[in-house]
């Protein structure tokens, strides 16, 4: 084998091939789709950006030509590969099937495109809170199963002092619930080392038990416990007069400006403070930072507790941000869907607004979906954010690698 | 006489073990925890300052639940109905632990089980003798197909099981629902989403139908079903090739692959075999419990399976004990929701607080004050990434 | 500074690890703590580091008593530690890394790491050790990585700098550059320690040297007036033969034939690249070279543990390029992998179950379904007794076993059968003396009998002294081929660092 051969095809693992391979089936198993599904329905649909201006795809041809590029990109790969823009390409591919597929859902009416991004926006919030919480815990070697426990506490928690007590009183005990539940989260995997996983899931079950406990026993009998009014949106002078990203970015409760301001302040401190780099290297690597004086117990009581008090604003979203009330169960699983955003996110708060930014536009296709008449039953579409999940974190995430010590108790000795 | 010794020796082992004593005091620690949870639930007592009449309400509320669960044939029965799914969960879960693997996802894999069975059971019309085991079976092979699906994913892409699973139990959730308003399967006189009746030879049979005059005693045989299966599961373990295999491979799956294991295709397997119990379950409840399927006949028993197997150290004995305990909880709090106006709820916090406590022996022994070896229930967390 | 270390004992469930021990320490020379692996060095030195606390005994500074409560109290009093395993983030900078913990801020504790940079670089030219701030740690060889660590200790203005087996992982050269690093230091009115099992290295850099055995100090000799067999003496406590005995080897036929092997890593970096090379029956070839060159990923290939992305590899003239772990076993290649606890072991199965844990699912201990465990047993009686593995039953968990019984284990599993090929990796690696000799004579047995041999080990003088023919790898591809009787270390050595001996009239690379 001459080394001119080395340098011409650069040499790929097997992994790597099978990877490449199984991006290629998927573009062509898209366009196949493409062409015969969303391909089948003549007619135009609009989607209204303002009210005086609706954009208009006809869905028909629109869809025809997205399959062929899709099927000539699949073929490309399995022939060629496109490298690094792989990424790059497999998500332009994404986004263009799912204009197509609204065009073909929206064909013959329309619907507005704003206000389903509005939506978007709204309803990622518990899932970038959520996620917010699960790194802070992550990146200090903290496992947080618990996400959808401390979210559903914290609903609970708001719903009911919010009611009595207004609803800024209700996000302060929502933040005391995330806090105390995360002290338990805290105390339980430090102190007396128990697996963080299991920890994770006592609390889960234990939210879910005393909070659907408690509104069997109190909120049935006592409905003035759980109504309130929630947040109104609030349109930020200036910034909402922005033609659709007015509307959509900045017209919004103060729980979405929070989730902005999060992420914002997760990033810069995790990335640029004396904080963060301890932070980091504790969930890398804390034996170091041991070795060089740095706290390490103290930091990570610390973060956890943090992180319970962001993931408390999360769930008080539901009551206080949202419908005004905790019903049984009303997280619903969005805890976890919030830590699949930590994974896909490669535990960085930007990352991880990324995947929150695409569920809630699975959840709010599928709202506007239930309006529409696309003949797809609405089981089907409720299936849709869970569903969209599996299929990130098969194909897009698959071998990750979060911090390395996340997840074992550290041994001082 | 051999029965007699060999269940002597195990209730000697049992009493031996610390981790024994533990789970005594863990349930007694979370009892105590659970009796101010209804006190101070109790709003509208609290509010007259009757804090006697709340105390008695934790009185009657506990011995509701011991009464519910043993205190009469009809007790017993409840509790071997409630037990058996949660046996079969159980060890669902235990077995795929025990190859390293955390499977969140029996109640899909119960659902998809108790679709198949389901099927069987409407479709045919007897003999019994053929249609009961071929309608069981069809359970174990529809939860196993199910639990396929994570198990491909992780063996192919490296998706952990914790994520894929729980999103798979909610898919399944709303499969069932549409299946039951499908022509197919929805029960033809109702609108809303129930299933056709099994036939009656495809019913699973009553362990009391000796006695004529007692209608009420619901247990049937899926308690057989799941004591086979525990004995299967212990025989596989530790008798097995294969149960050697996902023994070494949950240990260290290094030093599995290195020395020569299939170590994808046991993932697969494991998650069909967790399935495969969890699908069984489904049998029971569809078969037996029953006869017909609504949705969500599974509830949350996923969590509860996780609970179980975690009380049970993943061991074929423990996880029968520690689903024997949580069936009896069940049953009991169903008399208990009867009896005083305290919810079933409570049991699931008990269940909480009681595998919180087991977790923590070093917590236990602070409470209590008593000495106690560093036993843990071990980490069972990998790395998100393989 | 004067350091002192007086009635030191420490004791962790089952085992005393320091006995009664007094040690001194004094600025301006270098003092070596030497024992065999288990003796209680480390301990030792993490208890004056802070990090363990020691049941009895006190630390005197100065004459003063103190009490380091943790790292942090240590670092302050003027000592630093340079770990065996690196306490390097591996996926930070030079920068962040060195000032872990002595952050400079800015406002609301914003980390300012143009300070940062400036003071790496500031000690880094003093000391002369040419570091790049932003460089990646994970990117960076060891010898770099050390050079790290010191300028860590010495950011924080450390009196008396300890390194815990410091030589483990460098090249010659690189142990060379070391060593002129020490001399700086010392100069610089520093006090230096270092903890080694190397006797060479011992005797002459040391200032004085102290033995340490079981726990206790057994001697404190002056490297002017001693020998190296005299002091593998102290270690163990009786006479040590240094030497291997070996006949003189008559190779036979060609059992393993590699051509042009290449490896691939999963980020696509080439790891082993278009390697040949062959090994014949009765005739051991060692692999040399600094852990991290390719030697990994080349026996992983070997041994169907990881795809090749090129090449082939042929046993007997058969193809068995693709052929799976299982299938190479069975056609007669063993493999002592070289990280015991992570491959070669499950340790959470007892010491039988590992016995037999590559070889359960042959005809004579499973029909396919159910496993013989009876039968299991009978062998694997029979192997810890033939092997010499002191434990107190077949059944314990393997964990609880000693690293030397744990390599036993494996030796016994894996060279109990009729073998075509035997490779093994890193073969003594954290085992005690009188375990190494055990194993260095069972491999010399194995090439008698007429197995073909394959050592790849990072020790240079157990490689040189095994092996018939010495390969070295630098950089994934093969750089020499020797004979290790007529090649000295120096040259060796120099292969290993990617360069050639100014004579090369007996390294030829393929």
């Amino acid at each position: 084998m001459s080394t001119v051969d080395s340098v011409i095809t650069p040499l790929i693992s097997a992994e790597q091939r099978k990877q490449a391979r199984s991006v290629g089936f998927t573009l062509v198993v898209l366009g196949i789709v493409a062409a015969f599904v969303l391909g089948n329905r003549p007619g135009d649909a609009g989607f209204k950006l303002i009210d005086s201006y609706i954009f208009v795809i006809p869905a028909q041809p629109f869809a025809r030509i997205l399959a062929l590029v899709l099927i000539a990109l699949g073929a490309a790969q399995l022939l060629k590969g496109f490298g690094k823009w792989t990424n790059v390409i497999l998500s332009i591919a994404a986004a263009t099937f799912v204009i197509s597929f609204l065009a073909w859902a929206a064909s013959g009416g329309s619907f507005s495109l704003t206000g389903m991004l509005q939506d978007t926006v709204t309803r990622s919030v518990p899932i970038i809170l959520g996620a917010i919480a699960g790194i802070l815990c992550e990146r200090s070697g903290i496992i947080n199963i618990a996400i959808e426990g401390q979210l559903l506490g914290s609903a609970f928690a708001g719903a009911v002092a919010g009611s009595l007590l207004g609803p800024w009183v209700g996000i302060i005990a929502a933040i005391a619930m995330g806090v105390g539940l995360s002290a338990i989260l805290a105390v339980f995997s430090i102190r007396y080392r128990v697996d963080q996983v299991i920890v994770g899931f006592a609390i889960n079950f234990f939210a879910l038990g005393l909070t659907s406990f408690l509104a069997a026993r109190v909120l049935t009998d006592h409905p003035d416990y759980n109504i309130l009014s929630p947040l109104r949106p609030i349109a930020l002078p200036l910034l909402s007069d922005i033609p659709v990203i007015g509307v959509v970015l900045f017209t919004q409760t103060l729980f979405v400006y929070f989730a902005y301001l999060a992420v914002g302040i997760a990033t810069w401190s995790l990335y640029h403070t004396k904080w963060g780099l301890r932070t980091r290297a504790i969930g890398e690597y804390p034996k170091a930072a041991g070795t060089l004086g740095v706290d390490v117990i103290k930091l990570r009581y610390r973060n956890v507790l943090i992180a319970g008090a962001v993931a408390g604003v999360g769930g008080a979203w539901w009551p206080i941000g949202m419908v005004g009330r905790f019903d049984q169960n009303i997280t619903n699983g969005r805890g976890f869907i919030a830590l699949a955003a930590v994974i896909f996110g490669r535990w960085k708060p930007l990352g991880a607004l990324s995947a929150a930014l695409v569920f809630g536009l699975a959840e709010a296709i599928q709202l506007k979906m239930s309006n529409l008449d696309t003949g797809i039953p609405s089981e089907f579409l409720l299936m849709a954010p869970y569903l969209v999940t599996l299929v990130v974190v098969a194909g897009f995430v698959g071998r990750s690698r979060g911090p390395k010590a996340a997840g074992q108790p550290y041994d001082a000795q | 006489m051999k029965i007699a010794a060999t269940f002597r020796k195990i209730t000697e082992r049992i009493a031996r073990t610390s981790s024994f004593r533990i789970t005594l005091l863990a349930i007694l620690s979370a009892m105590v925890v659970g009796a101010f949870i209804i006190i101070l639930s109790d709003i509208d007592k609290l509010q007259n300052g009757d804090i006697i009449g709340a105390i008695r309400t934790v009185g009657s509320a506990y011995w509701a639940l011991v009464v519910g669960s043993f205190g009469s044939l009809r007790a017993i029965s409840a509790t071997i109905n409630s037990a058996t799914p949660l046996i079969l969960c159980g060890v669902s879960v235990a077995v795929a632990f025990k190859a390293g693997l955390f499977n969140i996802g029996a109640t899909g894999q119960m659902l998809a089980g108790g679709m198949a069975a389901l099927w069987v059971g409407f479709s045919m019309d007897g003999p019994g003798i053929i249609q009961v085991p071929l309608a069981v079976l069809a359970g174990a092979v529809g939860g196993a197909a199910y639990g396929a699906i994570p198990g491909i994913l992780k063996a192919r892409t490296g998706a952990h099981e914790v994520i894929t699973t729980i999103m798979l139990n909610n898919m399944a959730g709303f499969l069932v629902l549409w299946l039951l308003k499908t022509n197919l399967f929805q029960r033809a006189d109702r609108t809303d989403p129930i299933s056709k009746l099994v036939s009656a030879p495809g019913h699973l049979p009553r362990l009391f139908g000796f006695l004529s005059d007692r209608p009420d005693l619901v247990a049937h045989a899926g308690f057989v079903v799941a004591i086979l299966a525990v004995i299967v599961y212990w025989w596989f373990l530790n008798r097995s090739t294969t149960g050697f295999e996902f023994r070494a491979f949950g240990m260290n799956a290094d030093a599995a692959q290195y020395a020569g294991m299939h170590t994808k295709r046991l993932t697969v397997m494991a998650m069909m075999f967790a399935g495969a119990f969890a699908g069984l379950a489904g049998s029971a409840e569809v078969l037996g419990t029953y006869g017909y399927a609504s949705q969500n006949f599974a509830g949350n028993i996923g969590f509860d399976a996780i609970a179980i197997a975690l009380l049970g150290r993943s061991t074929p004995l423990g996880t029968l004990l520690a689903a024997l305990l949580f069936g009896a909880l069940q049953a009991g709090g169903r008399q208990m929701q009867a009896n005083t106006d305290v919810p079933i709820d409570l049991i699931v916090v008990l269940r909480a607080l009681i595998v919180m406590f087991i977790a923590a022996p070093l917590l236990i022994k602070a409470i209590w004050r008593i000495k106690v070896a560093p036993t843990s229930l071990g980490q069972t967390f990998r790395g998100w990434g393989s | 500074m004067h350091l002192e270390l007086r009635g030191i004992t420490k004791r962790f469930p089952g085992v005393i690890a320091n006995d009664n021990v007094n040690l001194t320490l004094k600025t301006g020379e270098v003092l070596c703590l030497i024992g065999e692996n288990g003796a209680g060095k480390s301990t030792l030195m993490n208890v004056l580091y802070g990090m363990y606390k020691a049941e009895e005994g006190q630390i005197l500074l100065d004459g003063s008593p103190v009490v380091f409560t943790s790292p942090a109290d240590a670092i302050a009093a003027g000592i630093g530690m340079v770990h065996q395993h690196f306490m390097l983030v591996p996926v930070f900078t030079v920068a962040e890394n060195v000032v872990l913990g002595v952050e400079p801020t800015g406002r609301l504790g914003s980390l300012n790491i143009d300070k940062a940079r400036e003071m790496v670089r500031e000690v880094s030219d003093r000391y002369n050790l040419n570091l790049d701030p932003d460089a990646i740690i994970e990117d960076l060889p060891v010898g770099v990585q050390q050079r790290v660590e010191i300028v860590k200790v010495l950011l924080r203005d450390a009196k008396v700098v300890v390194f815990d087996e410091p030589t483990a992982v460098l090249t010659p050269k690189e142990i060379i550059e070391f060593f002129e690093i020490v001399k700086t230091l010392i100069a610089a009115g520093r006090g230096v320690v270092f903890i080694t099992h190397k006797l060479k290295e011992a005797l002459s850099v040391a200032d004085r040297i102290a033995v340490l055995r079981r726990g206790q100090v057994v001697g404190e000799v002056d490297p002017k007036n001693t020998t190296e067999s005299k002091i593998a003496e102290m270690m163990v406590g009786r006479p040590v033969q240094l030497v291997v005995d070996k006949k003189p080897h008559a190779p036979g036929e060609v059992v393993l034939d590699v051509k042009d092997l290449s490896v691939v890593d999963a980020d696509g970096r080439t790891m082993v690249d278009s390697v040949s090379f062959s090994v014949r029956a009765g005739e051991v070839v060692g692999i040399a070279g600094v852990q991290g060159n390719g030697q990994t990923e080349l026996v992983d290939a070997l041994t169907g543990l990881r795809h090749s992305a090129r090449g082939n590899v042929a046993l007997d003239g058969m193809d068995i390029t693709d052929a799976s772990p299982r299938e190479r076993h069975a056609q007669g290649i063993a493999h002592v992998p070289e990280d015991r606890q992570r491959q070669g072991l499950v340790g959470g199965l007892s010491v039988a179950e590992n016995l037999v844990l590559t070889r359960y699912h042959d005809d004579e201990f499973s029909n396919g379904i159910v496993m013989d465990w009876p039968a299991a047993h009978r062998v694997a009686e029979s192997l810890i007794s033939e092997y010499d593995i002191r434990t107190p039953s077949a059944d314990i968990e393997a964990s609880t076993l000693s690293g030397g019984n744990q390599q036993k284990v494996i030796v016994a599993r894996e060279l109990s059968r009729p073998l075509r090929l035997s490779i093994a990796a890193q073969p003594t690696r954290g085992v005690d003396v009188g375990s190494i000799e055990y194993i260095h004579s069972r491999i010399i047995k194995e090439r008698d009998t007429g197995t073909a041999v394959l050592i790849v080990s990072t020790e240079l003088d157990e490689v040189m002294a095994l092996s018939d023919r010495l390969l070295v790898m630098y950089r994934g591809k093969i750089v020499a081929d020797v004979d290790p009787r007529v090649t000295s270390a120096m040259d060796v050595g120099l292969y290993m660092a990617g360069s050639r001996p100014i004579s090369a009239s007996n390294g030829i690379a393929s």
